[in-house]
């Protein structure tokens, strides 16, 4: 079998977190201290086969990995090829891919002896994840949700709480999860010393963008040896997924950066089109800047103002991403485009219909590219789709919108 | 010599402690924050922080990002900041100082905003969100410019970064008094000096003065026994906003001799 580490994917980022000219640490001076000692306690726990094999035991035996890698027949012959696979991060405890992150954060909690976890949560998957990790582990858990995010995710606010987590209601600015990352940063600055922060995707200041790859990398490593087991071969000929901050994007894209003839492709949420404002495609309309710690591409206006990102989704309801996708964006090795809330829904419909998978609407974003792709590709080419979460949890929108 | 070490090198000579206060550009609303200033300014201030405002401060508690949000909604923009700021160096000699975040900045062109910052008057910046490994981002415009570059450190920053962090910064260093937001309860007085005492020590290359939290004279005085002065923001942006938006308000007039008055109680007793 080829080598699959790569050039590419071993040189970001740098020292200094930097993925080309993305990334980095822009934190009030309090949290210089934290992020130092997370650099040093994650580098040490990476080497550490004691921790390397706890974390593989509860993946395994607690979050339900691997997960399976399954060939959507139905779907394929729709659409007449290529021959579509979906790897089904759906089917990992708690609904999606987040567990793998929440999971390899917590047991680094554990290990820095913090005794006071706080998260924040856009549509509540993260925030029911890390709920569930430190319920795993007896931690106390407070998790930051934008009101109005509260309200249009009801059921996960009360899994929190079931699970033992406080959750706090974000009222300031847009009141969703922009504001409820804010609040976040704000306690640790307010408690740095006790507080471990698990943040949910590959954004924030650096070490987080590479710590939460890492952790999720396990998507695509899986992929590559369930490929060669169902096709003979390791690598697909595409490679698609939905970017919000992109944590389930890198993880699947990770392994195959270096593979050049893996054509791979990152869907945003463009909202009710990329016109009109509001949306949520932050690589197709941003511009390079600063937020919650980090260089990358953001939503803002001519006054370097954060501006409201849209989407029906609220895990992609969110101006900024992870500054390795702005890298990757800019290097032109992931093509990223841009999908509509009613594209979405079609694309919601369409897997449900052809293989019985309900899709998150995050989720649903790549599934609605894959009518137009499927076009320029050979019936014999493969193509995978993260499948990163199941849509129960977005029953009440999708109900209202088909 | 810049302005702003001239004015904290002469108080020091005196023996007084340096009062900068804090007021958010745009805040309580456009028309209002030039003579705000010019109450501050004649209630003793010795330097002003001018607040840039941003949607997301992180940095800040709640009375500061209400007043950046106000701001905002009034339309506030770096224009603005930058008018006031050459209305008000036209009328006074205080040391004018923008405070605030980096996005705005960089959205501006850091060279531009420096350029402009200078011909505006302003004598320097602080920028909670630029931590010192990032300071070139700004440092050399800045510099070119003849603006100072404050640099923050806390009570949990070790003694070797804070000699870094002296050497990195100019006009002065800004010992944030507690691990926290601006406007947070101040700590248990001995840990706090205790922690004041140690960035006297280590802080050679600059003055040193203390800020969030400090609500009153006595805190001011506390706060700098070992500083050479002291910073009051959330507090005075708290009595700006009670009094604009008292129920029955008083005249424009009036509001204004009495944050007049809050600055001389701040800084005389």
């Amino acid at each position: 079998m080829p080598a699959t580490t790569t050039k590419d994917s071993t040189a970001v980022p740098d020292e200094r977190g930097y993925f080309g000219d993305y990334g980095g640490a822009f934190v009030p001076e309090i949290l210089a201290p934290a992020l130092r000692d997370l650099r040093e306690a994650f580098a040490e726990a990476q080497s550490d086969s004691d921790f390397r094999a706890e974390l593989r035991a509860l993946l395994n035996d607690y979050a339900g990995r691997p997960t399976p890698l399954t060939f959507a027949n139905r779907l394929t012959g729709e659409l007449g090829g290529p021959k579509i696979y979906l790897k089904r991060e759906d089917l990992c405890h708690t609904g999606a891919h987040k567990i793998n992150n929440t999971i390899g954060q917590i047991l680094l909690a554990r290990r820095m002896n913090k005794t006071r976890i706080i998260a924040e949560t856009g549509a509540g998957q993260h925030g029911v994840a890390t709920a569930t990790a430190c319920a795993k582990f007896g931690l106390d858990c407070i998790v930051y949700m934008g009101a109005e995010d509260t309200e249009r995710q009801r059921l996960n606010v009360e899994r929190m709480r079931l699970l033992g987590a406080e959750v706090r209601p974000v009222e300031s600015g847009s009141r969703t999860l922009k504001d409820a990352t804010n609040e976040a940063i704000r306690d640790w600055v307010n408690h740095p010393d006790d507080t471990f922060y698990v943040i949910g995707s590959v954004v924030g200041p650096h070490p987080y963008p590479l710590m939460v790859r890492s952790f999720h990398e396990v998507i695509g490593e899986e992929t590559r040896r369930q490929l060669a087991e169902h096709e003979d071969r390791e690598t697909p000929d595409a490679l698609l997924a939905c970017v919000g901050g992109g944590s389930n994007a890198i993880g699947q894209f990770h392994s195959f950066i270096g593979d050049e003839d893996v054509a791979l492709y990152g869907l945003e949420a463009a909202g009710e089109g990329l016109d009109g404002g509001r949306h949520a495609a932050t690589l197709s309309k941003g511009q390079g800047g600063v937020l919650h710690g980090a260089m990358s591409y953001l939503l803002q206006d001519d006054d370097g103002q954060i501006e409201l990102a849209h989407s029906v989704s609220a895990g992609l309801d969110y101006p900024g991403v992870g500054p390795e996708h702005s890298y990757l964006k800019d290097t032109g090795r992931v093509d990223y485009r841009s999908i509509t809330d009613d594209e979405a829904l079609e694309g919601v419909k369409l897997l449900s219909r052809t293989e019985g998978v309900i899709p998150a609407l995050e989720t649903a974003h790549a599934v609605a590219f894959l009518p137009e792709l499927a076009e320029t590709m050979d019936p014999d080419d493969v193509l995978v789709l993260c499948c990163s979460g199941r849509g129960d949890k977005d029953m009440e929108t999708i109900a209202k919108r088909i | 010599m810049s302005q702003l070490s001239d004015t904290l090198q002469s108080l020091r000579s005196r023996g007084e402690k340096a009062m900068g206060l804090f007021l958010t550009s745009g805040f309580p609303d456009l028309d209002s924050t030039l003579p705000t200033l010019r109450a501050i300014d004649d209630g003793g201030a010795d330097f002003i922080e001018l607040g840039m405002p941003f949607s997301d401060p992180l940095a800040e508690g709640k009375p500061i990002q209400r007043a950046s949000a106000r701001a905002l909604s009034h339309g506030a923009t770096m224009e603005h900041a930058f008018r006031t700021a050459r209305q008000f160096r036209a009328e006074s000699d205080t040391p004018l100082l923008l405070m605030g975040y980096l996005n705005p900045i960089l959205r501006y062109g850091a060279e531009d905003f420096c350029r402009d910052a200078a011909s505006s008057g302003v004598d320097g910046l602080i920028l909670p969100d630029l931590p010192p490994e990032e300071g070139a981002r700004v440092s050399d415009y800045a510099a070119e410019h003849g603006l100072n570059l404050v640099h923050l450190i806390a009570p949990n920053t070790a003694d070797e970064r804070i000699r870094r962090i002296d050497r990195q910064a100019t006009g002065f260093v800004y010992a944030v008094s507690v691990t926290g937001l601006t406007g947070s309860e101040l700590g248990e007085d001995g840990s706090v000096q205790e922690y004041l005492e140690r960035a006297r020590r280590l802080v050679t290359e600059n003055p040193l003065l203390v800020g969030f939290g400090i609500r009153s004279h006595d805190d001011a005085m506390r706060m700098s026994r070992h500083t050479d002065g002291f910073i009051v923001g959330s507090a005075l942006i708290n009595r700006v906003e009670a009094l604009w938006d008292a129920s029955d308000p008083l005249s424009e007039t009036e509001c204004l001799e009495q944050v007049r008055n809050f600055a001389r109680a701040l800084k005389y007793g």
